[in-house]
């Protein structure tokens, strides 16, 4: 799960305080293990010195940081890059793969293409595992095997979401 | 259609009453390769692979075997190219219960004219390949659920055919019998240099393939060509 990838498509909405992309990333990606004040900042901070934002003059009112971020064209390259390359097909991508669809969706990108993209490279992988069954002894294939059924399940998700884009995509807009 | 295609459907429409199964669907297949189609259920995967055997005739397009037009033949035409051209596994064997498993085996080479002497012989063979040595003298109700779909496997390899039609072959094997089957398969066909249309809902099944495709609303859809096109954000939201 990259935070600076996804702070930075949240600020591709609309430009941004640091508190709510906070409360934006707790409550769509967080799932009980909150950002930290701190983080947020020090991410803001690196992304404004990396050219990916750009940091507006600082306001009057509480709080630490009462600057407001906005995401520049380097940014937003980095966010289409990130959401449309597939993930390397590997066990326990859940969180990655549920932000890029949250995110695809918020931005009115194409959430269903970057799945069948993510599909295409799980199946690939698939194909070479079984392959390596093919060939290979017992304990290759039983390793084998494991990496198939996470893949496995992982693309099941996929085929669920993919049913669900709509429905999802109201959510996240509403 | 392209050079080295041996099986295709170009544009298939295909509705049963008011409801449409296939509304535009096209596929290429190459001449040995094993092709994999998913989709949901109800997406009309099964109605295709029912085209491309020429077990129903589409109401719009084209199908295409080694060359010729498949739709256009008369059912008698269609039906000679399905016994002598073509080898079917479905998700449950289907052998025939009053016969031996060898005779099941032998059964496309006997429909097709070869004498039975001949017929078993060549029966008996695949089944060393297929790990059943000694068990050809059964009965379908004699065998598992796995044993029974490997006599099918052999009997749709059994004549050769250019095309194997697989419709959720392992649909009804648990996952280690299942896995042999696709294994035996995918070597047969292989050795054999046969063409395989697999429709299977399953990606480890599907994963025996060099390729899937997938059936939407009636449309084939090909993974390998879903990259997005680069550049398409919309730049407005940029800060300057």
């Amino acid at each position: 799960m990259s935070v600076p990838l996804t702070l930075l498509g949240l600020l591709e909405r609309e430009p941004s305080h640091g508190y709510d992309l906070k409360r934006d990333y707790d409550t769509w990606f967080g799932r009980g293990k909150p950002l930290p004040y701190g983080q947020v900042y020090a991410t803001l901070s690196r992304l404004a010195r990396d050219g990916k934002a750009i940091a507006g003059p600082a306001e009057h009112g509480e709080g630490p940081d009462r600057k407001r971020y906005a995401i520049t064209e380097a940014g937003i390259a980095d966010v289409e890059h990130w959401l449309s390359e597939p993930a390397p097909p590997e066990p326990h991508l859940q969180t990655v793969l549920f932000a890029k669809v949250v995110l695809a969706l918020m931005l009115d990108r194409p959430a269903d293409r970057y799945l069948d993209t993510q599909r295409a490279a799980h199946l690939q992988r698939m194909r070479e595992l079984t392959a390596l069954k093919e060939r290979g002894d017992l304990m290759d294939i039983l390793l084998a095997d494991h990496g198939l059924y996470h893949l496995e399940a992982d693309l099941r998700w996929m085929d669920h979401t993919a049913a669900r884009l709509d429905m999802l995509a109201q959510e996240v807009h509403q | 259609m392209s050079g080295g295609m041996i099986i295709g459907a170009r544009d298939v429409v295909k509705s049963f009453g008011q409801t449409p199964a296939l509304r535009g669907a096209s596929l290429e297949v190459q001449q040995g390769e094993i092709v994999a189609v998913m989709g949901p259920s109800g997406s009309g995967k099964s109605t295709l692979l029912h085209c491309l055997a020429g077990i129903l005739t589409p109401d719009e397009g084209e199908v295409w075997f080694a060359g010729q037009r498949l739709d256009t033949l008369t059912e008698t035409q269609r039906s000679e190219v399905r016994r002598d051209k073509f080898g079917f596994v479905f998700q449950s064997g289907q052998l025939v219960p009053e016969l031996t498993a060898e005779e099941n085996v032998a059964l496309p080479l006997l429909l097709g004219g070869t004498r039975r002497a001949a017929a078993l012989a060549q029966a008996r063979d695949w089944f060393g390949r297929i790990g059943l040595d000694g068990l050809g003298n059964r009965r379908s109700g004699e065998l598992s659920g796995g044993q029974a779909q490997r006599v099918a496997l052999a009997r749709g390899m059994v004549n050769g055919p250019q095309v194997l039609f697989a419709d959720e072959p392992t649909g009804s094997l648990d996952s280690v019998s299942g896995e042999l089957v696709m294994s035996l398969m995918t070597r047969a066909a292989r050795e054999q240099n046969t063409t395989v249309i697999l429709v299977t809902h399953d990606a480890r099944v599907a994963a025996y393939a060099d390729r899937e495709v997938i059936v939407r609303d009636g449309t084939v859809s090909s993974l390998t060509g879903a990259a997005p096109s680069a550049g398409a954000a919309p730049s407005s939201r940029a800060a300057r």
